[in-house]
C-alpha cells in the first residue's frame, strides 16, 4: 500500500512533466516553426477564416445564423421537436425571404460550434441575386466569384463541399 | 458516394492498424520491444520498480486505485490553484470546487464529461497538465487492465497477472505518445491551434465585427483526446470547433484515432492467447454492431430536421445527395460524416462530438444513446471495450453451456460459478447505476430543472446524462444544465461506479482465470472462433441491453419519434 502510494506519486510527477509539459511544449515548438500561420489561428487582416462572423445586410454574403462568439462556442442544443427551434426557424425563414433569398436548410439552422465559418455552395448561390443587386454588380460576375470559392471535399471524398464566408466576402469587396 | 469512400478508407486503415498495431502492442506488453528503454529504465530505477516482478490481482487492483486516487488529488489541486500557477495568459481564477471535482473525476475515469467551458474556465496549465495528462494516463490504465485480463486467459497455473506500473508506463510511452506526437503535427498543418499566446483581438473593417478569439495548445490535446477515447474538448464546442477539428481530413483522422487502439487490441488479445482467430471473432462481433448502429444514425441524420421541414424550407437535392439534418452540424463535415463521428464516439468511450447531438433526429439520438447502453463494446474504449466484450463472451459461453448441459469453457479455461458471478457483476453495474440515478433525478426538483428541452426530449437529456457518465463516455445531450451543483456531484457517482466497480471485478476475474489449468478441447467443446459463437454473443449483448433499457427508451426517443408531428 505504501509502496503503491510512493510509486503513484512518483509516476504522477513523471507523467506531469513528460506528458503535461514536455510533450505539448515540443509540439508547440514544432507547430510554430513548421506551420506558424495555422498554429496561431490562421489570422488575416479581417479575422480568422476558421471563425464565422456576422455579416449584416444584402451587400454581403451571410453565413449561418450563429451567434459567432468564439469565447462561447456550442450549438443551441434544441431538440428536433422543440417548439423554440420551430419558432426560430420560421423567424429566420421569414427574414431571408424578405431579403429575397430562398431559404436553404443551412441558412435557417445554427451550427454545432456556433462559429461555423462556412456555407454550402447552394447557400451561396441562393444569395447571388440579392448581393449583386445591392452592389450594382452583374449576377454573372458574382456567380462566377462564388464558383471560384467552392472548396471541394478533401482528396475528393472527405467531408462536404463548402465556401468560406470570410474569404468569399474579402473577394467580393475587391470586385468591381 | 463520398460517404462510401470515407467508409472504405476507414476500413482499410483500420485493417492495417489491426494487424500491425495489434502485434506491436502484444510485443510491448510481453516486453519484447524496448526502443524507449532510455526513458523507461531511469524511471524504474528512481521509483524502485522492478520491471520483472509480478503482481497478484489484488496488488494490481490496489495499484490502479491508489494511482487513480493520487491523480484525483493532484489534478484537483492544479484546477483550484491555476490562478497562481504559470501558463495562464487570460488570468483566470481557480476553478470552482464542484466543477473542479466533477472535471477531475471525469478525466481520471476516462470519461471527460464537459461541465466546464474550456475557453473561459481553464488556464493552459490546467489544459496541458491536467486534461491532457489524464487523457494519456486514464487511457493507459484502461489498456493495462485489458492486458491483465488477457494474461488471465493466456497464463496457466499462475498467481500473478503482470505488473501494473510497467504496464502503465509502457502503454503511455510505447503506444500513446508516439502516435499522438505524429498526429498532432498533422492537425496543426490543417489549422488546429498550437500556441501559448493568449486570445487574439480581431476587428474586421469590412463588417465592423469585433471578436476575441481564444487560443492555446489545442492540437497536442485534441489528438490524445481522440486516441485515448477520452473526448473532453479544449473548447466548449469540442470537435465542432474549427480550431480543434478544422477540415475533413482532421475529422476522419479523429475517427481513426478513436478506433485504432480498441480495434487493434482484439489482435493483441488473439496473439497473446495464442489464436488470432479468437481475436478476429471478437472484432467481427464489434464490427457488426458498429455497422448496424452507423446505418441507423446516418440514415436518420440524412433526413430533414423536423422543425425545418415544418417551417416549410424546401430540401435541396444536390449532386452530392440531399441535405439532411443540419441543425447543430458543421457545413464542412455534412450530415453523414457527422453521424459517423458521433457513432464512433458513442460506441467507444470517447464522447467527443463534431456537432450538437442534442439536435439529432429522434432516431439518430436513439442510435447514440443505445450505442452507449450496450456497454460500449463495439469496439469500446481503449482497453475498456475489450474487457467489456470479454465479460459478455463469458456470459455467452455460460448460456451456451446451459443449453447443452456441460461446464462452459472459454479459451481452454473452465468458466465456473465464480467467473460467471464476476462477469455478471461487471455487466450489471452500468445499467443499475444509470437507471437508479435517472430515477432519482426525475424525482427531485434539482434534477427536473436540468433539461433545456421540454417533453420526451427533456427526459432523454437526463437519461443520456447518466448513460454517458456511467459508461465513462462523456458526450451529452448538452442542453442539460450539467454545471449545476446537483449534476456536478451526482454525476461523479456514476463516473466512479462505471469505472472502478467494473475494473475491480475484471481484475478479480483475471486473477481467478490465471490460476486455472487449461483443459484440452474435445469434440464436445463449444468453439468460440466460429460464426455460431459470434451470433450468440451479438444476441447476448443486444438482449441484455434491450431488457434493461427498453422501458426507459420508450419514454424518451421512441415516444418522440412516434409523436406524429407534435412539437414540445
Amino acid at each position: 500500500m505504501l509502496g503503491s502510494l510512493t510509486r503513484s506519486l512518483g509516476l504522477t510527477v513523471f507523467f506531469f512533466v513528460l506528458l503535461g509539459l514536455v510533450y505539448p511544449l515540443v509540439e508547440t515548438g514544432i507547430g510554430q516553426a513548421a506551420f506558424g500561420h495555422q498554429a496561431n489561428g490562421s489570422l488575416t487582416a479581417h479575422g480568422s477564416p476558421l471563425v464565422g462572423q456576422q455579416w449584416k445586410g444584402p451587400r454581403w454574403f451571410q453565413g449561418r445564423p450563429d451567434s459567432d462568439d468564439p469565447m462561447a462556442t456550442g450549438g443551441t442544443n434544441l431538440g428536433p421537436r422543440s417548439k423554440v427551434l420551430l419558432q426560430d426557424t420560421r423567424k429566420q425563414d421569414a427574414l431571408l425571404t424578405r431579403e429575397g433569398i430562398a431559404p436553404t436548410p443551412d441558412l435557417v439552422t445554427t451550427s454545432g460550434s456556433g462559429v461555423d465559418p462556412d456555407i454550402s455552395p447552394a447557400d451561396a448561390y441562393a444569395q447571388v441575386t440579392t448581393v449583386a443587386r445591392a452592389r450594382g454588380l452583374s449576377v454573372t460576375a458574382v456567380r462566377s466569384l462564388v464558383k471560384s470559392q467552392v472548396q471541394e471535399p478533401q482528396f475528393g471524398f472527405l467531408g462536404s463541399s463548402y465556401i468560406d464566408v470570410l474569404q468569399l466576402n474579402e473577394r467580393l469587396a475587391a470586385l468591381r | 458516394m463520398t460517404f462510401f469512400w470515407t467508409i472504405l478508407a476507414m476500413v482499410a486503415v483500420l485493417g492495417v492498424a489491426w494487424r500491425y498495431l495489434g502485434s506491436y502492442m502484444a510485443a510491448v506488453f510481453e516486453g519484447r520491444t524496448n526502443w524507449l528503454s532510455f526513458i523507461e529504465k531511469p524511471v524504474y530505477k528512481v521509483l524502485r520498480i522492478d520491471p520483472d516482478s509480478e503482481q497478484t490481482w489484488q496488488r494490481y487492483a490496489t495499484g490502479v486505485i491508489v494511482f487513480s486516487g493520487v491523480a484525483l488529488a493532484f489534478g484537483y489541486a492544479i484546477f483550484r490553484l491555476q490562478g497562481v500557477l504559470p501558463f495562464n495568459p487570460q488570468h483566470l481564477p481557480g476553478v470552482a470546487p464542484a466543477t473542479a471535482w466533477n472535471t477531475i473525476v471525469s478525466f481520471v475515469t476516462n470519461t471527460n464529461w464537459q461541465s466546464y467551458s474550456g475557453e473561459t474556465t481553464l488556464s493552459y496549465l490546467s489544459q496541458m497538465g491536467d486534461l491532457a495528462v489524464q487523457n494519456f494516463v486514464s487511457a493507459a490504465v484502461g489498456i493495462a487492465v485489458a492486458v491483465a485480463l488477457i494474461r488471465g486467459f493466456a497464463r496457466r497455473d499462475s498467481k500473478t497477472i503482470g505488473n501494473f506500473w510497467t504496464d502503465l508506463v509502457r502503454a503511455n510511452l510505447y503506444v500513446l505518445l508516439p502516435i499522438a506526437f505524429v498526429a498532432a503535427i498533422i492537425f496543426v498543418s490543417q489549422g488546429a491551434l498550437q500556441t501559448l499566446a493568449g486570445p487574439a483581438h480581431i476587428s474586421d473593417a469590412l463588417n465592423g465585427a469585433s471578436q476575441i478569439i481564444p487560443r492555446g495548445p489545442v492540437a497536442s490535446q485534441e489528438v490524445i483526446k481522440q486516441l485515448g477515447t477520452n473526448g473532453g474538448g479544449f473548447f466548449n464546442a469540442n470537435g465542432a470547433d474549427p480550431f480543434e477539428n478544422p477540415t475533413g481530413l482532421t475529422n476522419i483522422m479523429s475517427i481513426l484515432l478513436i478506433l485504432i487502439i480498441p480495434v487493434a487490441l482484439t489482435y493483441t488479445f488473439g496473439k497473446m492467447v495464442g489464436s488470432v482467430r479468437q481475436g478476429a471473432a471478437i472484432l467481427a462481433v464489434m464490427a457488426v454492431l458498429f455497422g448496424g448502429w452507423l446505418g441507423i444514425a446516418s440514415v436518420s441524420e440524412h433526413q430533414a430536421n423536423p422543425a425545418v421541414a415544418a417551417a416549410g424550407v424546401s430540401q435541396i437535392h444536390g449532386p452530392a445527395g440531399d441535405v439532411g439534418n443540419m441543425e447543430g452540424k458543421e457545413v464542412r463535415f455534412g450530415d453523414t460524416s457527422s453521424a459517423l463521428y458521433a457513432v464512433t464516439s458513442t460506441q467507444t468511450s470517447t464522447g467527443s462530438v463534431d456537432g450538437a447531438e442534442d439536435s439529432y433526429t429522434p432516431m439518430g439520438g436513439f442510435a447514440l444513446l443505445t450505442g452507449m447502453q450496450l456497454g460500449e463494446v463495439s469496439p469500446g474504449g481503449v482497453g475498456s471495450g475489450l474487457y467489456g466484450m470479454l465479460l459478455f463472451a463469458i456470459i455467452t459461453v455460460f448460456i451456451g453451456g446451459l443449453m447443452v448441459g456441460r461446464t462452459p469453457e472459454y479459451l481452454g479455461k473452465k468458466i465456473q460459478a465464480r467467473e460467471v458471478k464476476l462477469a455478471s457483476m461487471g455487466v450489471l453495474v452500468m445499467p443499475i447505476t444509470v437507471l437508479v440515478l435517472t430515477a432519482i433525478s426525475v424525482s427531485v426538483h434539482a434534477g427536473r430543472i436540468g433539461p433545456l428541452n421540454a417533453g420526451p426530449h427533456g427526459f432523454s437529456e437526463i437519461l443520456y446524462d447518466f448513460t454517458s457518465v456511467t459508461n465513462n463516455n462523456g458526450s451529452a445531450f448538452a442542453g442539460i444544465g450539467a454545471s449545476s451543483n446537483y449534476y456536478n456531484i451526482i454525476n461523479t457517482v456514476g463516473l466512479l461506479m462505471g469505472r472502478f466497480a467494473i475494473i475491480v471485478p475484471v481484475l478479480a476475474l483475471a486473477g481467478s482465470l490465471a490460476v486455472k489449468k487449461p483443459v484440452a478441447a474435445t469434440a464436445g467443446s463449444f468453439r468460440t472462433d466460429v460464426p455460431m459463437f459470434g451470433f450468440l454473443l451479438i444476441g447476448v449483448v443486444l438482449i441484455v441491453g434491450a431488457l434493461t433499457f427498453f422501458p426507459a427508451l420508450s419514454l424518451g426517443p421512441i415516444v418522440e419519434q412516434l409523436s406524429n408531428g407534435r412539437f414540445f
